[in-house]
């Protein structure tokens, strides 16, 4: 299925477990470093440094960009380390977050609360996936390297919906599916 | 340059440490360009048993993604690692020059950089600022017979490596105690450790060589098995069990979670029975050379 970004609302409640989507358009990358400065910075009272009102973050580092590319290698990091900040950021108005692997427990309530989805990215594809990255931009916290901020512009990146509006989550669903121990 | 002479009536070859700088560089972008045929070999293999058809897709695209990073050279994941060399060092060898750990560093340092591979280490684990240029390299030796150093360089990714476990179980909890601790530890990771996963695991030693163990039985080439018969079987059992749980490709769900099992044993202490378990994602990557 192709999806817009920035995601809305009604979009996001339309999505269901399972469901395999191409996106194209905006978002950005954010992982442990930038996750934790930024609510400091949204505790304090202050602003963090981008606009998070509908937006979608992608747990992501990449490798470096080779002279003829937009961008290096990149893939989803392990989701979990973020679930302490995933609240926050909710409540400025974040819509999607793209990572890996299951989440903690007190995450598909708040998705619900809050009417976001929690996206699946192709561990381990991170060659291909770089290709559907067209433009790059580190737009801050740029002294945390490979873990800055960077604004990316995607075209039908594939990622899978984990767990959606309903608090369902893929991974439980699925494994009990194919459990025989 | 490489020469021999007679030290104290023994015939030693020299080496000098300022040759391993352009060997490993080239080791370390190797590893993260191009996964091994065999693996790919058994991903294709896998994707005729899988029988989820998330699951087979992605196993579709991990196959295109190695394809692809080796033909194009770039990473074949963007977690490029903490650098793991291990070399097996002749007694009959004689370094000659630099630290040899400063060697083993530079090379790692000029393949991040000129390899476009990306910086995951950071100095102090408390303080956490980025190296900047991916050392210090974890360097593990061992000295064997022969003049040959075997240079085995392994980026590990932490999706994998935050998972993996270790436990000192008693000698009364036997085969049984390791096996469901390995599917303890295989189902606590889920689709963290990025599945298929390759499952290493040490047992015996001591604590700290059980871990080695763990991360060495990852080097055995895919698809050999232990020559002791019951560790075989034992290897066999747990493959088998692991992709009865159900994890799957990603953790999606599915038929194949395991790729391979590899026990590496050591003897250990009466009253001790450590196990270790080092998982290694779908990118499982390292390079080897013999010199």
């Amino acid at each position: 299925m192709k999806v817009k970004l920035p995601l809305t609302r009604e979009v996001v409640e339309e999505l269901n477990i399972g469901d395999v989507l191409e996106l194209t358009g905006y978002l950005y990358t954010a992982r442990d470093a930038a996750h934790k400065r930024m609510v400091e910075t949204i505790e304090r009272g202050g602003k963090p440094p981008i606009e998070l009102d509908n937006q979608t973050i992608f747990y992501a580092a990449p490798c470096p960009a080779p002279p003829d590319k937009p961008i290096g290698s990149i893939g989803p990091t392990t989701s979990v380390r973020m679930d302490p900040y995933v609240e926050t950021l909710l409540k400025e108005g974040l819509i999607a977050m793209i990572g890996k692997g299951d989440r903690s427990y007190y995450i598909p309530p708040l998705m619900k609360k809050y009417k976001a989805v929690y996206l699946l990215g192709l561990g381990g594809a991170a060659a291909i996936m770089a290709r559907k990255v067209k433009e790059a931009r580190e737009i801050a916290y740029v002294d945390l390297g490979a873990e800055s901020i960077k604004e990316l512009y995607v075209e039908n990146l594939k990622v899978i919906v984990g767990i959606d509006t309903k608090g369902r989550i893929l991974q439980e669903e699925g494994i009990a599916k194919y459990r025989k121990i | 340059m490489i020469t021999s002479n007679h030290l104290g009536g023994m015939e030693m070859r020299k080496i000098r440490t300022e040759e391993l700088i352009p060997i490993i560089k080239e080791l370390c972008k190797k590893a993260c360009y191009e996964l091994e045929n065999e693996l790919v070999d058994k991903l294709k293999e896998s994707f005729e048993e899988e029988e989820s058809e998330l699951g087979k897709e992605v196993l579709d695209e991990l196959i295109e993604n190695a394809e692809y990073a080796k033909e194009n050279q770039v990473a074949s994941c963007q977690d490029t690692g903490i650098t793991v060399v291990h070399m097996e060092i002749g007694q009959e060898v004689v370094w000659e020059g630099m630290y040899l750990y400063d060697a083993v560093n530079e090379g790692v340092r000029q393949g991040y950089e000129e390899g476009y591979l990306r910086k995951s280490v950071v100095g102090d684990p408390l303080i956490r600022e980025n190296t900047g240029d991916n050392t210090p390299a974890v360097i593990r030796t061992d000295i064997v017979e022969g003049d040959k150093v075997k240079i085995v360089v392994m980026p590990k990714g932490a999706g994998s490596e935050n998972m993996s476990r270790l436990k000192m179980l008693t000698p009364a909890d036997g085969s049984e105690g390791v096996k469901s601790f390995v599917l303890e530890t295989i189902r606590l990771a889920g689709g963290k450790a990025c599945p298929p996963l390759i499952v290493g695991v040490g047992i015996g030693g001591t604590m700290d060589y059980a871990a080695w163990l763990s991360k060495r039985a990852l080097q055995r080439p895919l698809g050999e098995a232990n020559k002791a018969e019951h560790l075989k079987k034992l290897e066999l059992e747990l493959l088998e069990e692991i992709n009865k749980t159900g994890i799957g490709p990603l953790g999606l769900g599915g038929t194949v979670t395991a790729l391979d099992v590899n026990i590496e044993a050591f003897p250990c202490h009466i009253a001790s029975l450590p196990v270790a378990v080092n998982l290694q994602c779908n990118s499982s990557r390292h390079a080897v050379v013999t010199i």
